[in-house]
């Protein structure tokens, strides 16, 4: 399977949220992928939206089956959650659990007015009713298979594709 | 009964006795060695091809915990555990409940042992009465119910005068006097050696002024009254070097050491083991080399199993709080092969600790192989192995250290006065 | 043996016993998870669901209501249930054994229990007898360990000096009784820190206090000269008078911690105490509210390293 640019999903995004801007929007990157794309919307969006940065390590639901994830970062959300329309922003959209444990953490600091969701990937086999308000493409793909964001040393993203062992 | 013990390998420490030879039992003594007397006919023969035949074993410290303390063990489990081990004669602290203090619990001891299968039942009468280190026991009168030494057994003695005047009363009868040197203040409440262990682990420590300060103290005193003092389980170099020292000056003293403290060290401790909780304890490797060369130097004359049985209840506790002692009567022999191996010693030497040694110290007829001697014997297979569990020891006491550890030396049968009172299946 | 009951099989924290023989990979995770969870204390909603429906057991053979709370809020914000036994007062009177008091509490489908016993070892004894799910954390046993106090302290450390390998630390006081020296020189030995001082009068040392890589002092002249951390442990009330120390008085005249002797350290130097204080026999109350002092820091600190902890053995067992 030919995989998309991810810049140019980027540039996408950023024209489909542009006209829905708010003042009081604000960002929220989901650890480690959501950040990258959050990041490269702001310079293509040219606004100076305040933005944090969510590790939804404490709030996933599949815990007591796989223990805490060995490397956890601290959650930074540096404005006030009360009142805020909140822009949701992870690299793929599968099952929905990570966006359900995200909201969770939101809600911890606050009641926001509203949340959106903006995804590069929404690869399809979604578990709980959610889905994306923005999204840069729609894959369908099976379950064996994995696509991941990444980065390399020069800071460029392009997207992998990973056959997990049957 | 008549048993005649074909083609064994006899080995007599006391003698240097060390062949191949039939052995003739009848009517509890052995008759012959060697050359068949005329007229015998066995009832039994032993085939003893690849067995080492020895004296029993002779065993200064077996805790049969009768009377008072069936909990933990009873007599004839204890008895039998003894016998599967080797041991034809044990002596007996007197740390029951009550402490034997009063003739009638020799008494009884001595009737309930004798009525039991198993090794001869040798008690040590109680030093003080109720091991409480004040009054001294009627030690004319529980010598003549039994007793063949007097003891504190753990129980430390405070007062020194009290100490002079029970060496003293006690040299009167020319009875000996048993003592394990353990100061009564300093390591008081403590539950292991005072050395890295017990830093890292934070566990109340026994020091080992503790063992050399008694020590000295009863070093003079036996100069002073001349009284026939056997110290019980040495556990440090220090103690030893005093030990060495006081010998050469002709004093009347012997010692002996706890099989388990010739092979472990404080490191042992290290994971609370409470298996390992043992007094005195377990101290340094060095303390273990000192022992072990004091062995062989013969400055420790006997090895003792300083068998204790111990339920699971009362070792299944934080190491501080769990009730100290290990099971021992069926580690003995093999544990003292091993050392012997280690040590590079021989069979009759190594034998010469748990047999003909400790029967002199106990002063008894025991411990060696001649002829009009009792038929007290040990016969075992020197390089069988087994693997020391839960399961495969007969005593009540399943508290040791060596559990799961694969041990060299497979007791096959024990005589006992002229009797097989056990065999291996 | 301890060291393995730590560790599940593919090195993951499965009880907290102690900090003697953790490596340095598993107790720097501790120090980083609880980087995280020290944000938790200033949101709205100071709880994450980590622990939900989990039951933890804080089982307390010796009364500390200072301890106990901090573990009760650590596991209360990780949403756990938490059930607080003072069995100091109740089943141990009645002739129950620790363990039959365990299997007890197993029964009642507990998930973790937090230990804190006056003998060494018994949090050991405890976790070798519990069912797989099941995690054993030490509050404090004995002399032994106490690897949460140790583990806060060394999150202080880290928080205001960086790290540990250019550190000189002093620990002042009655090492032979503490277990939180035990866990503290177990840790810093090692995250590396180079030199770790002991100082306290001969009576108030373990005799091979050396074996465990500590340098010895008996005077705080040589004892806190040119520290970075001075941790002071506290003097129990029993040991002031006595075969151990002749009185409070000469104690903190030789051993207390005042801003005369503060200066003998680094300008910069920190200053910590595992808590409470006996101020004017171990400190003076000017050091103890002092700039150096970081010892309310340590109590926040605290609870976030217990969170890490108790997350990190509850999801151990996946």
């Amino acid at each position: 399977m030919n995989l998309p640019d991810p810049n140019q999903l980027i540039d996408q995004l950023a024209e489909r949220i542009r006209p829905r801007l708010q003042p009081e929007c604000a960002l929220l990157g989901i650890h480690t992928g959501g950040v990258w794309v959050m990041e490269a919307l702001v310079e293509r969006l040219g606004v100076d939206l305040p933005r944090g940065v969510l590790d939804i390590a404490f709030y996933r639901d599949d815990f007591s089956r796989i223990g805490l994830h060995p490397e956890v970062k601290p959650s930074s959300i540096p404005f006030e959650v009360e009142g805020r329309h909140i822009l949701l922003i992870d690299d793929v959209f599968y099952t929905g659990r990570t966006i359900r444990a995200a909201m969770n953490l939101v809600f911890d600091y606050g009641r926001p007015a509203s949340i959106r969701l903006a995804v590069l990937v929404d690869r399809g086999g979604r578990e709980l009713p959610l889905c994306p308000d923005y999204t840069g493409v729609k894959m369908d793909m099976e379950a064996g298979q994995n696509i991941s964001l990444e980065q390399d040393e020069g800071g460029r993203l392009r997207l992998m594709m990973k056959q997990e062992a049957a | 009964m008549k048993i005649l013990i074909r083609n064994g390998r006899v080995i007599d420490p006391a003698s240097g006795l060390d062949a191949i030879q039939d052995i003739y039992v009848a009517a509890g003594r052995i008759v012959a060695m060697g050359q068949a007397p005329a007229d015998f006919h066995a009832n039994h023969e032993i085939d003893a091809t690849g067995l080492v035949v020895a004296p029993g074993l002779v065993d200064l410290a077996v805790r049969l915990r009768e009377p008072g303390l069936e909990y933990m063990a009873t007599l004839e489990s204890e008895m039998h555990a003894a016998a599967a081990g080797g041991i034809t004669s044990l002596a007996c602290p007197p740390d029951t409940d009550p402490p034997l203090d009063e003739p009638g619990l020799i008494e009884m001891l001595k009737f309930r042992a004798k009525n039991s299968p198993g090794p001869r039942v040798y008690p040590i009468g109680a030093l003080t009465w109720k091991l409480k280190g004040e009054r001294l026991t009627e030690m004319g009168e529980l010598h003549e119910a039994g007793c063949v030494a007097f003891s504190q057994a753990d129980t430390p003695m405070a007062n020194t005068q009290v100490m002079l005047r029970a060496l003293e009363y006690a040299s009167t009868f020319d009875l000996p006097v048993w003592l394990r040197p353990q100061d009564a203040y300093l390591g008081k409440d403590g539950v292991v050696h005072d050395g890295v262990v017990s830093a890292r682990l934070g566990l109340p420590a026994i020091p080992v002024p503790a063992e050399t300060v008694a020590l000295q103290t009863i070093i003079l005193l036996v100069r002073e009254t001349g009284a026939r003092v056997h110290f019980c389980r040495l556990s440090s170099r220090a103690g030893v070097d005093m030990v060495r020292k006081a010998k050469a000056d002709g004093l009347p003293i012997t010692c002996d050491v706890a099989i388990h403290h010739v092979h472990l060290t404080e490191m042992d401790v290290a994971d609370f083991n409470s298996n390992c909780h043992v007094e005195p304890p377990f101290r340094s490797q060095r303390d273990r080399d000192a022992l072990r060369q004091a062995i062989k130097d013969g400055v420790i004359d006997a090895i003792c199993s300083d068998h204790a049985p111990v339920d699971d209840d009362a070792k299944e506790k934080p190491f501080q709080e769990s009730e100290p002692g290990i099971t021992g009567v069926e580690l003995l022999l093999p544990l003292t092969l091993k050392w012997a191996r280690e040590a590079g010693l021989g069979l009759a030497d190594a034998l010469a600790t748990i047999t003909s040694k400790p029967a002199d110290i106990l002063g008894v007829d025991a411990g060696r192989l001649a002829v009009g001697r009792p038929a007290d014997l040990c016969l075992f297979e020197p390089d069988a192995t087994w693997t020391v569990s839960e399961k495969s020891l007969r005593s009540l006491g399943k508290n040791s250290p060596f559990l799961g550890h694969e041990l060299q030396g497979r007791v096959r049968y024990t005589v006992i006065d002229g009797h097989i009172d056990y065999k291996a299946n | 043996m301890s060291r393995n009951l730590q560790l599940t099989e593919d090195g993951k924290l499965r009880h907290l016993l102690t900090l003697d023989g953790l490596p340095a990979r598993i107790l720097t995770q501790i120090l980083d998870t609880a980087e995280s969870f020290v944000s938790i204390g200033d949101r709205e909603v100071k709880k994450v669901p980590l622990l939900r429906g989990k039951a933890v057991f804080n089982l307390f053979f010796e009364n500390s209501t200072r301890t106990r709370t901090t573990f009760e809020i650590a596991a209360k914000r990780l949403s756990a249930d938490v059930f607080n036994l003072n069995i100091a007062t109740s089943a141990t009177n009645k002739g129950e054994t620790l363990l039959d008091t365990v299997a007890n509490l197993s029964a009642m489908q507990a998930d973790m229990f937090v230990v804190r016993h006056a003998s060494s070892g018994a949090p050991h004894l405890i976790a070798r007898h519990v069912a797989p799910h099941i995690s054993v954390v030490n509050a404090g046993d004995g002399r032994c360990a106490h690897p949460t106090q140790g583990l806060l302290d060394m999150f202080t450390i880290r928080h205001y000096k960086g790290g540990f390998h250019n550190l000189r630390v002093a620990i002042v006081g009655d090492v032979l009784h503490s277990r939180v020296a035990r866990s503290q020189i177990h840790a810093l030995t090692t995250l590396g820190c180079p030199e770790v001082r002991v100082v306290a009068p001969r009576t108030l040392l373990p005799r091979d206090v050396e074996s465990m890589g500590v340098h010895v002092h008996h005077t705080m002249e040589t004892g806190i000269k040119d520290v970075d951390v001075i941790i002071m442990l506290r003097l129990q009330n029993e040991r002031m008078q006595g075969d151990l120390l002749p009185s409070a008085g000469e104690y903190y005249k030789h051993w207390g911690l005042t801003p005369e002797k503060m200066k003998l350290a680094k300008p910069d130097a920190i200053v910590m105490h595992p808590g409470p204080m006996n101020r004017g026999v171990e400190i003076d109350s000017d050091v103890a509210d002092g700039k150096h002092s970081v010892i309310l820091p340590q109590v926040t600190f605290g609870i976030a390293v217990r969170m890490a902890v108790m997350s990190m053995v509850a999801g151990s067992g996946a």
